[in-house]
């Protein structure tokens, strides 16, 4: 038993690996960090874009947007980036890692988001539009100004949750080797013939990730839908 | 255009990796089988201990359910077949993958079913407590049923999530459809196998999609 537990601590609590790789983690913690942001503004962006452009009513934009949020909901993420950094080369469109990852996941937030934030425009009471209008604002002054607030703030739960399910999907980077948490920790471990990386990797996640799941639940109880 | 077909929906090519595609979709079909139905049952045993309103207990629960949602899932996966093996633990990529998705599914089921359980009046239960029920019956026959009809739409939105997940079972060699279409495409130098596992997963998950649209639609509705 005690054997055991040295042979447990020298395999996933290794001091000696984990301070000779800590700054190889901490390089692909960096590359997750910047990924993730990068993939929360483009894809809240574009999705609150596509929210709005939906808001006109215009028939085939309608369609073409539904049909982009389905296609993008019922894919798989990983499908996603592998076409992007697989398929695209051969129109001779070739992406980094780094480009098919974020351009990806922006994909897929903005779907959802768009998706969330529809939902809270169709929630904003129809006396708001018809107040706002009647007082001389226009149709994209209403929607800016008195309507898109209202639906935002309704819609902050869902789309907490969203976002975190969507940037913990940059760990689906490593499969095009782009070099983030799990891609230097993994390599790290076969070279060093010790999965104390992983450990290591593993941490970093913790240490991004649960904040932002703590932060979720604060959020998520500031915001409650009032019913 | 026919350039564009020919690459990326070259017939040719799909009817000669056809067989090895098929055999991959049916290993995610079987996974599908294998990892919803043990999230579930994970789900609503968290859901359960923490409706006996054990204060340690539940304490305990949300620090699990909180630990495998902040952890992205293909990392929970790495760390169960890589690292295993190195205290003496030899898994097969199925029984790792099995693993990993109990340990993630059921937290987010978990949450569903407690939220859902929640959404209970308590009148609910003392109704059925009064009636000779043991707690047992109680929420077998009548706190469940409502709390699962409660939450369905967030059981199939979390459900189309985890056959979506299925996918980082390639990162292990599992030969399931994305990895059948990868190792296919890299044969033959040709997108389409990659193209034809997009078409499948999307013929396969659009349906429930619409269907989540319609229960969100009618939700709006309904306020």
């Amino acid at each position: 038993m005690d054997n055991g537990l040295e042979r447990l601590v020298f395999a996933f609590f290794n001091a000696e690996i984990a301070a000779a790789w800590a700054p190889k983690i901490l390089e692909g913690m960096w590359v997750t960090i910047l990924v993730s942001l990068a993939v929360v503004a483009t894809g809240l962006a574009l999705g609150l874009a596509l929210a709005a452009l939906r808001a006109y009513r215009i028939g085939p934009v309608d369609v073409a947007i539904v049909a982009f949020v389905d296609i993008l909901r019922a894919l798989p993420p990983l499908v996603v980036i592998i076409i992007l950094f697989f398929a695209f080369p051969y129109l001779d469109l070739p992406m980094s890692a780094f480009t098919a990852t974020w351009l990806s996941l922006s994909l897929v937030l903005a779907a959802f988001a768009e998706e969330i934030w529809w939902a809270g425009i169709l929630a904003v009471p129809r006396g708001q539009w018809e107040a706002a209008r009647s007082t001389g604002l226009g149709f994209g002054a209403t929607l800016g100004y008195v309507v898109l607030p209202q639906a935002v703030r309704m819609t902050v739960p869902p789309l907490v949750n969203r976002v975190i399910a969507v940037t913990k999907g940059t760990a689906l980077g490593s499969v095009v080797a782009l070099s983030e948490i799990v891609s230097q920790a993994s390599s790290a471990a076969s070279l060093a013939g010790n999965p104390t990386p992983l450990t290591l990797g593993a941490a970093a996640y913790l240490a991004i990730f649960v904040p932002v799941v703590v932060l979720g639940r604060w959020l998520e109880t500031r915001f409650a839908w009032k019913r | 255009m026919a350039e564009i077909l020919d690459t990326f929906f070259n017939i040719e090519i799909l009817l000669r990796v056809l067989p090895f595609i098929l055999e991959g979709l049916g290993m995610t079909l079987l996974l599908c089988a294998i990892t919803v139905p043990i999230g579930l049952a994970g789900g609503l045993a968290v859901a359960w201990v923490w409706s006996l309103k054990k204060r340690y207990v539940n304490w305990a629960l949300v620090v699990y359910v909180d630990f495998f949602r902040a952890f992205p899932p293909l990392v929970l996966l790495i760390f169960v077949y890589f690292g295993l093996p190195f205290v003496g633990v030899d898994l097969s990529p199925f029984a790792a993958v099995a693993i990993a998705f109990l340990l993630n599914a059921s937290s987010y089921y978990g949450e569903i079913f407690r939220a859902g359980i929640e959404s209970v009046p308590h009148g609910q239960w003392e109704a059925a407590r009064a009636s000779g029920l043991s707690r047992f019956q109680t929420m077998r026959y009548v706190v469940l049923p409502q709390a699962t009809r409660n939450v369905l739409p967030d059981l199939i939105g979390n459900t189309l999530e985890v056959v979506k997940l299925t996918t980082i079972a390639s990162v292990v060699a599992l030969g399931e459809l994305l990895h059948a279409a990868r190792l296919a495409q890299s044969l033959v130098y040709n997108p389409t196998p990659i193209v034809a596992a997009a078409l499948i997963y999307l013929a396969l998950l659009w349906p429930a999609v619409r269907l989540l649209r319609h229960f969100e639609h009618r939700h709006l509705v309904a306020r």
